[in-house]
């Protein structure tokens, strides 16, 4: 009995000890070469890799949770998950209801993909919602349509239902490489918010802090760009 | 998952699909189709047994207990679904943390509601953030029921209390006249015979709750649907398998799957409501009676 009773203690101890270091990271595993989901089933891409080494470099166990882009603010503040790393531009409106770390990415463009060179970029275009892009084409004064997934606005291109889609840049290339001539990027690139960053609780400082540094360390010894040139390619920005 | 799997971009044809079929993301799919059939299988008996005791509670003669029953089928029926699916997970899981913090920190000075956040301490955090996936996914599942339970056991609710109305209350008079007390008459005439009553009406409700599974996708449970939209999306070269978009044949397949629980499920209750109607004096009874005198 004394033995069990020990054995319970230390298992307490041992889960307490465990508490504070695993942190949730929440991203939505839709979002190539962003974040998605591979073929596996396990959350893959530029910021999976680059997550599991801010975290070993803040000393911390992470843990990857996927969900929709849609609640992906509500469930940070709701406490669902520590972190949002899901290709988030930094942006005024964001960080009003949550606080950003230092950007992992630069400011990248933003770009418009349509089936042929003269598409009217004042139509309607496509974006996911939410977004900064499709903030940005509601300003524009196209016709936006919204859609929940970033994979539907392309489909939207595809068969016709919107003119044009407006996303990352970074998102759209290898779908315009891919498609063999059918998509192609139209107009000038436009450079909206300022770079991705992680997403945290205003209250959560201390971890804020800790990625923060992290992100810091990987800026100065040059592994952040290697990553960026790994899973964006040679011309994207670097820091 | 095969040998030949390791190297997909060089495969093609009928290799191709195989390996593609049984990759880790297919194989995540064919388990969540057991999700929706654990979570049917789960939810219809709560949410019968939340019905049950919601009419049984607004049959009483104590007020304040008929009350409740009445208030609960009233609520529930009045306010559409997804408000509930998407407040009851929200509210017990934070009621639970919130509980919990209470008594596992009371050392805690800090608020619960910061802004935006709701912040509790890291020890009552339901489940732990150090617990495995699989708690999590258990621990969602589980709230999601509550909240296919209680929203279908309202309308259970009201189809029971119909049925147990619509025992002939000659019968229910006899049996008091034998000496029998309102429970024993409860339990040994109207229970036994409601079912006939109620079944057209359950049925429904087994058939909408079919047809709501899908809801698990809002709540963040990765069902069929989540999954059929997922790998049916198309795919580019970062991925294993590459391909266009092929969600119309995924979501064919979804078709095909709700198609097939919901025939099997009215051949079923066909069984059933002739199986019950046996000795009633109901049309279909009084059908069966001269099918069996003939």
């Amino acid at each position: 009995m004394k033995k069990l009773a020990l054995t319970l203690g230390v298992l307490a101890l041992s889960a307490t000890a465990a508490l504070a270091q695993t942190v949730r990271m929440g991203t939505e595993g839709a979002y190539p070469p962003f974040n998605f989901i591979n073929d596996k089933g396990q959350v893959d891409g530029f910021e999976r890799e680059l997550g599991d080494e801010l975290c070993k470099r803040a000393s911390l166990t992470c843990e990857w949770v996927t969900t929709d882009w849609d609640s992906i603010i509500p469930n940070l503040t709701a406490g669902n998950y520590d972190t949002i790393i899901a290709g988030m531009s930094i942006t005024e409106e964001r960080a009003k209801v949550i606080s950003f770390t230092q950007n992992y990415t630069p400011p990248a463009a933003s770009s418009y993909v349509a089936l042929s060179k003269d598409a009217d970029l004042k139509g309607v275009i496509a974006a996911q919602t939410g977004t900064i892009q499709a903030g940005h084409v509601a300003e524009t004064g196209a016709t936006l349509v919204e859609f929940a997934t970033p994979d539907e606005t392309i489909g939207a291109v595809r068969n016709g239902e919107a003119d044009a889609v407006f996303a990352d840049k970074d998102f759209l290339k290898p779908f315009v490489e891919e498609s063999g001539g059918a998509l192609m990027f139209v107009g000038e690139d436009v450079a909206l918010g300022g770079g991705v960053g992680m997403g945290l609780r205003q209250s959560d400082t201390e971890l804020r802090g800790k990625f923060d540094a992290a992100i810091g360390t990987m800026k100065a010894d040059g592994t952040l760009n290697a990553l960026i040139e790994k899973w964006f390619g040679p011309d994207s920005p670097k820091f | 998952m095969f040998e030949v799997c390791a190297d997909p971009k060089s495969l093609e044809g009928a290799a191709w699909f195989a390996c593609y079929l049984t990759s880790g993301t297919h194989l995540s799919m064919y388990w969540s189709v057991l999700t929706v059939l654990l979570l049917l299988a789960l939810a219809a008996p709560a949410a019968l047994g939340f019905g049950f005791g919601g009419a049984v509670m607004a049959r009483s003669h104590v007020l304040p207990v008929a009350l409740l029953g009445k208030g609960y089928i009233a609520m529930v029926r009045g306010v559409p679904d997804i408000v509930f699916f998407l407040f009851v997970p929200i509210a017990v899981d934070q009621g639970l943390e919130y509980l919990m913090h209470v008594t596992l920190c009371p050392d805690w000075t800090e608020p619960v509601r910061q802004g935006n956040d709701f912040v509790v301490c890291p020890q009552a955090k339901v489940p732990l953030s150090s617990a495995p996936k699989v708690a999590h996914d258990a621990y969602a599942f589980v709230l999601a029921l509550l909240a296919f339970a209680l929203v279908f056991g309202a309308f259970a609710a009201n189809t029971l209390k119909g049925a147990m109305d619509a025992v002939p209350r000659a019968q229910v008079e006899t049996a008091e006249a034998y000496g029998m007390s309102p429970a024993q008459a409860f339990r040994r005439v109207i229970l036994p015979q409601m079912w006939v009553y109620a079944l057209p009406g359950l049925s429904n409700l087994w058939m909408i709750l079919i047809k709501a599974t899908p809801l698990l996708f809002l709540l963040g449970i990765k069902d069929i649907v989540y999954w059929a939209r997922e790998l049916g999306s198309s795919k580019t070269q970062i991925y294993a398998y590459p391909h266009p978009d092929w969600r119309v044949w995924y979501f064919l397949a979804l078709l095909c799957f709700y198609l097939l629980l919901t025939w099997g499920s009215e051949k079923v209750l066909g069984r059933l409501q002739m199986r019950l109607s046996v000795g009633q004096a109901t049309a279909s009874g009084e059908a069966l009676r001269k099918a069996g005198a003939a």
